[in-house]
């Protein structure tokens, strides 16, 4: 066989190499625009390390800690309410979306209102929702149902979706009433998905319930935003240091839950 | 002959049912306890619709002409935020994902501080590592995009991390057969077993992204939040109303393109 | 009638042992020599510790104690740097192909020179001629057709793959193949298929191969020395017409098996 004949052993992706080329360039092009130069960086890090000066060490002091006690209280509970009734309210929201089980029109709409859902951030959402209905914690738990809405229905309706038609039709074929299909073929694939979704949520709400108050929707933001603004650093450092334990208390906890509900 | 013995068919075992049934509980509990504690306040309640109606009504019409004046520049700039913040932190998180991989690095103690690292970054949010790049280095573009960066670190690493781990073995134990050096294990096992899910992951993140850095200008941090925070000061509605509207359209439209580049390399 | 001068060991097996668990020897003292010429099969039951006694050999498995002799160096000594050296002499072929299903088939066949090639030609792709050209050879020689070469490996099935697999071992230019279980996730048409190319390639290449494989009629047929382990010994080490049902009893256990 004559060399001609073989097909080239590597051809060139050019797609993929333009695609490199441009990344290269336009992160060269971005940075000078957003004039990232490197003197400001090194000044910055100079500041830096004056800040680190002023964390170190955490405050600790008794009355610190009662009100930052209050924050993070209120924030565990914004979290609880939100990914309660966000994931509730999901499941009705998620099943009208999936398109193999709910009709045209239903589905596009529902589709649709999760796309508005996601696409705003939850600081976002929060500013209106204290603008409706006040400061405090219930803008807060508002604005997270949503954002929890727009996450968890997006991702069952997928779930639903990609549900494996063949074990609902062979339950359906048993003779079975649509609630006993639903719970013997439909729940047991959706359910341990759906399961790790709400959890995952939950994780999420913490997260994003720590910054809510920055806005005026209750939660440690509020305590952590005031501090910051007192330039009281130490209390911002001791903050920062609890949320961290917390969301990392909370990670092995869900996967104990995660497990339990395999 | 023997009898048939009846057989007891459980669906879940005792020790499982007792976990389930804490879960259940403890869930109950939580709800009813977080109910009770956050004080509504009724007069804000009955109030709500007529300050939600009251609330749209400012917004329309949107105030156009505030666009190409102050909002396009700052458009752009929250677009740069995003994605040098995305690339910032993709090649930061790389080289951690590898050590926090435990197929890839045995040590626990290094496997250990990685996911330690990428745990803090996830628990700030972009929004409070503004807050405190706008501390070190100032208002603007540059705190933005550092935030983005050390924010999107700890999602990066995770996901990448775990991609990692579900590289298939066999593939790699042949390139060990073979006589392949280190570099050569991960840069043609690993590699390509992983591209798929790191453009996946990177794509996914930028969207995010884009997202948050819209609102990083609420604390200073540059980009279009600047302007948000100041329309919202001035309680200029209308365009507040017209930012709202342009950063929902950009979302919308980063969301289509990175969802058809993801569904197609899969 | 003329003897075959006998033909040095290419390898040779010393008191080799292995235990995964303390006390609970999988290997038990297995002493070989494989010499350079055609295709030794070793059979037996799951768990007798065949595919250990392979991996032992390239070290993809750590013996307990013992000596594996290969080109001078005892194997089971070596690591790091001189391991891989000695790595890139003995080719194998795996049970499930293990292809980077991604590459291409010739980016598989050429990873077989990644023991020879310095990193920045693999990274640039950038295989010296001369390889690309027996790489080419090769997937002619294994039976694909040469468009084949540009096709990702999980476009294939999976006796195609199983051909990639052997080209990417014979790359190595190596003086030794070990096949772990080449034909147990093939039907059994594909399966003779294959060992037909072993035993051609074994042939027509001069390289020894060692073949672990429960199917003990295709071992029968294209092995010219058997080797039957039980409970991690060697029972039986002879031409395929010596074993006997008698030797196959031992070997397997029970009457049911025949």
């Amino acid at each position: 066989m004559s060399a001609i004949d073989r097909p080239a052993a590597f051809p060139v992706n050019w797609p993929a190499r333009f695609a490199w080329i441009g990344l290269a360039l336009y992160t060269a092009y971005a940075t000078s625009i957003l004039n990232l130069t490197w003197a400001r960086f090194l000044t910055g890090l100079d500041n830096g390390a004056k800040f680190l000066g002023r964390m170190f060490p955490p405050n600790m002091a008794a009355d610190k800690l009662d009100l930052i006690a209050v924050g993070m209280v209120e924030s565990i509970q914004i979290a609880v309410l939100a990914t309660f009734f966000g994931v509730l309210l999901s499941m009705p929201l998620g099943l009208a979306g999936a398109r193999n089980l709910a009709p045209g029109w239903l589905s596009w709409s529902a589709r649709g209102l999760i796309a508005v859902f996601r696409s705003f951030h939850p600081v976002i959402v929060s500013i209106l929702f204290v603008k409706a209905v006040g400061f405090g914690a219930l803008a807060g738990i508002l604005a997270l149902i949503v954002s929890s809405m727009g996450f968890v229905s997006k991702l069952f309706a997928e779930v639903v979706e990609e549900m494996n038609p063949k074990q609902v039709e062979a339950v359906r074929a048993t003779g079975a009433s649509f609630w006993n299909v639903l719970i013997m073929a439909v729940m047991p694939q959706v359910m341990a998905r759906f399961v790790g979704l709400s959890v995952y949520q939950l994780d999420s709400n913490l997260r994003n319930s720590t910054m809510v108050g920055i806005v005026g929707g209750g939660g440690i933001g509020a305590p952590l935003f005031t501090a910051y603004q007192r330039f009281d650093y130490d209390v911002v450092l001791t903050i920062l240091l609890l949320i961290i334990a917390l969301i990392m208390l909370t990670e092995l906890v869900s996967g104990r839950i995660r497990r339990i509900f395999q | 002959m023997k009898a048939a013995r009846t057989r007891r068919w459980q669906r879940f075992s005792t020790a499982e049912r007792i976990s389930r049934g804490l879960l259940y509980v403890l869930t109950a509990v939580a709800v009813v306890w977080s109910i009770k504690a956050i004080d509504v306040i009724p007069e804000f309640l009955y109030d709500a619709p007529e300050q939600t109606a009251d609330l749209f009504k400012r917004m329309w019409p949107f105030d156009w002409a505030f666009y190409p004046k102050a909002i396009h520049a700052a458009l752009i700039e929250t677009f740069h935020i995003a994605t040098l913040g995305t690339i910032l932190a993709i090649v930061l998180a790389l080289p951690l994902s590898f050590l926090a991989a435990r197929n890839f690095t045995s040590n626990p103690l290094l496997n250990f501080i990685a996911q330690f690292i990428f745990v803090s970054s996830r628990s700030v949010n972009s929004l409070i590592w503004a807050l405190l790049f706008v501390a070190i280095f100032g208002p603007g573009a540059l705190s933005g995009m550092l935030s983005i960066a050390f924010r999107s670190i700890g999602f990066v690493g995770k996901l990448f991390g775990e991609a990692l781990e579900e590289a298939q073995r066999g593939p790699i134990e042949a390139l060990t057969a073979v006589g392949a050096p280190r570099s050569m294990l991960l840069a043609k096992g690993y590699w390509p077993q992983v591209e798929p899910a790191f453009w996946s992951i990177a794509l996914l993140r930028w969207d995010i992204n884009i997202r948050e850095s819209a609102v990083l200008g609420l604390v200073g941090a540059g980009g279009i939040g600047v302007a948000l925070d100041a329309a919202l000061n001035n309680l200029y509605w209308d365009q507040v109303g017209l930012i709202l509207a342009v950063i929902f359209t950009v979302v919308i439209l980063t969301e289509i393109i990175t969802s058809s580049i993801r569904a197609r390399i899969i | 009638m003329t003897q075959a001068a006998p033909l040095k060991a290419v390898l040779a097996i010393r008191h080799l042992r292995k235990e995964y668990r303390p006390g609970q020897p999988v290997l038990k003292d297995i002493s070989l020599d494989i010499d350079g010429r055609g295709l030794t099969a070793i059979i037996g039951p799951s768990g007798t510790g065949k595919s250990t006694l392979i991996r032992c050999i390239n070290r993809l498995v750590d013996p307990t104690a013992g000596e594996i002799m290969f080109e001078r160096q005892d194997l089971a000594r070596l690591s790091g740097q001189d391991l891989r050296m000695a790595r890139r002499r003995i080719g194998m072929v795996f049970q499930e192909y293990n292809l980077v299903e991604r590459l291409s088939v010739i980016e598989n066949v050429l990873s077989g020179r990644l023991g020879y090639v310095p990193a920045w030609r693999a990274f640039l792709r950038k295989f010296p001629e001369e390889d690309v050209t027996r790489a080419f050879d090769l997937i002619d020689a294994v039976g694909l057709n040469q468009d084949f070469a540009t096709r990702r490996a999980d476009a294939l099935s999976g006796g195609q793959r199983q051909r990639v697999g052997i080209a990417r071992a014979i790359m190595q230019e190596p003086a030794l193949v070990l096949a772990d279980e080449p034909t147990s996730s093939l039907d059994p048409k594909t399966s003779v298929e294959i060992m037909e190319l072993l035993a051609e390639i074994s042939a027509r290449r001069d390289v020894p191969i060692i073949v672990n494989i429960h199917n003990v009629d295709l071992a029968r047929r294209y092995a010219g020395r058997i080797i039957g382990m039980t409970g991690g010994e060697v029972v039986y080490d002879g031409p395929p017409a010596g074993l006997t049902d008698a030797d196959l009893k031992h070997i397997y256990g029970g009457e049911d098996f025949l």
